[in-house]
């Protein structure tokens, strides 16, 4: 279960993170518990699920490239597309959705041609088309997630 | 905007996350020959670039009870969907907001946007307000739920993916 501080923790610390030495001391200060505690709590989010990790979302393509890709799977062949699709570790986010295109995932790679070879590969593996629908622009400017906690 | 190796090396070590220890910079440098020092200030510089968006505490959505993901699609003209697409992008509803390439005949939708929500009626009607607040709800658009999360982790961009 969370309590306040917990929520604060993931309220106050998803931008802007003090690049100090000790930026769990630094966040401790701020919540007025310690050094430890902060890391204890966090370490705690993270194995509960709450928390992914703590780090950096880096602006798409600045280092590497990436794409979306959509795939109309038929219903009895989804678990076993989505495990092969799953597996290739340059897929970070793979879901079913509701549409004819039931199958979304996110490819990213160190460059272009990594990823068109994943695209490839999962096209071949599965014999199924991939439509490819990479970022031509991006408009969000991501100021994390905003909790409301009601 | 200029991204050289020792950031990208920087960027992969990170892709994994800091440690949760007293010195997760000293320890995270240490990883790739890099110093504390310049560990930070590479940080702070990749920041103050926006190569790095943001830096912090990354949640997940789903577990947090926010179980309802929808990849909602529209499609705008051409002429419009720039200014269309900040105008979504800036919406506080909205996660995500990317212009893609329509991949006619399957696929008329030019412009991605991502809400969340509690449940799938509370992301319904956050998009119906948002639609008539931005002047959008003309546009033909179509909601996509996710039915079952098959993988979500971080991207692992860089060079630490190599020796992967």
């Amino acid at each position: 279960m969370m309590d306040p501080l917990d929520r604060r923790l993931l309220d106050e610390f998803q931008r802007d993170l003090p690049l100090v030495s000790r930026p769990y001391l630094a966040m401790g200060e701020q919540l007025g518990i310690s050094e430890d505690e902060v890391i204890l709590r966090l370490e705690r989010l993270r194995l509960a699920g709450s928390v992914a990790r703590v780090g950096a979302v880096v602006r798409p393509h600045a280092a590497g490239a990436s794409t979306l890709a959509a795939m109309a799977v038929p219903p009895v062949r989804l678990d076993e597309v989505a495990a092969l699709v799953s597996a290739y570790p340059q897929v970070n986010h793979n879901y079913q959705r509701e549409h004819r295109l039931n199958l979304w995932f996110v490819v990213a790679a160190g460059s272009q041609s990594e990823v068109a070879a994943v695209l490839d590969g999962i096209a071949r593996q599965s014999g199924l088309a991939v439509l490819d629908l990479p970022m031509l622009e991006d408009f969000h400017i991501d100021l994390g997630f905003g909790l409301s906690w009601t | 905007m200029d991204v050289n190796g020792r950031d990208l090396e920087l960027i992969g070590a990170l892709s994994g996350g800091l440690a949760l220890q007293a010195n997760p910079f000293a320890a995270l440098g240490q990883s790739i020959g890099m110093d504390e020092a310049e560990v930070l200030a590479r940080l702070q510089d990749l920041r103050d670039r926006g190569v790095i968006r943001r830096l912090g505490v990354i949640v997940r959505h789903h577990e947090l009870g926010y179980r309802a993901n929808a990849m909602v699609v529209w499609d705008i003209p051409d002429e419009k969907v720039s200014e269309i697409g900040k105008i979504l992008g800036a919406a506080p509803e909205v996660t995500l907001c990317y212009r893609r390439p329509r991949r006619l005949p399957d696929w008329p939708y030019n412009l991605f946007t991502m809400i969340h929500g509690r449940d799938r009626l509370s992301v319904e009607r956050a998009l119906a307000a948002m639609a008539e607040r931005e002047g959008v709800a003309h546009y033909p658009r179509h909601v996509l739920f996710s039915l079952r999360r098959f993988k979500q982790c971080g991207a692992r961009y860089g060079r630490a993916m190599a020796a992967e």
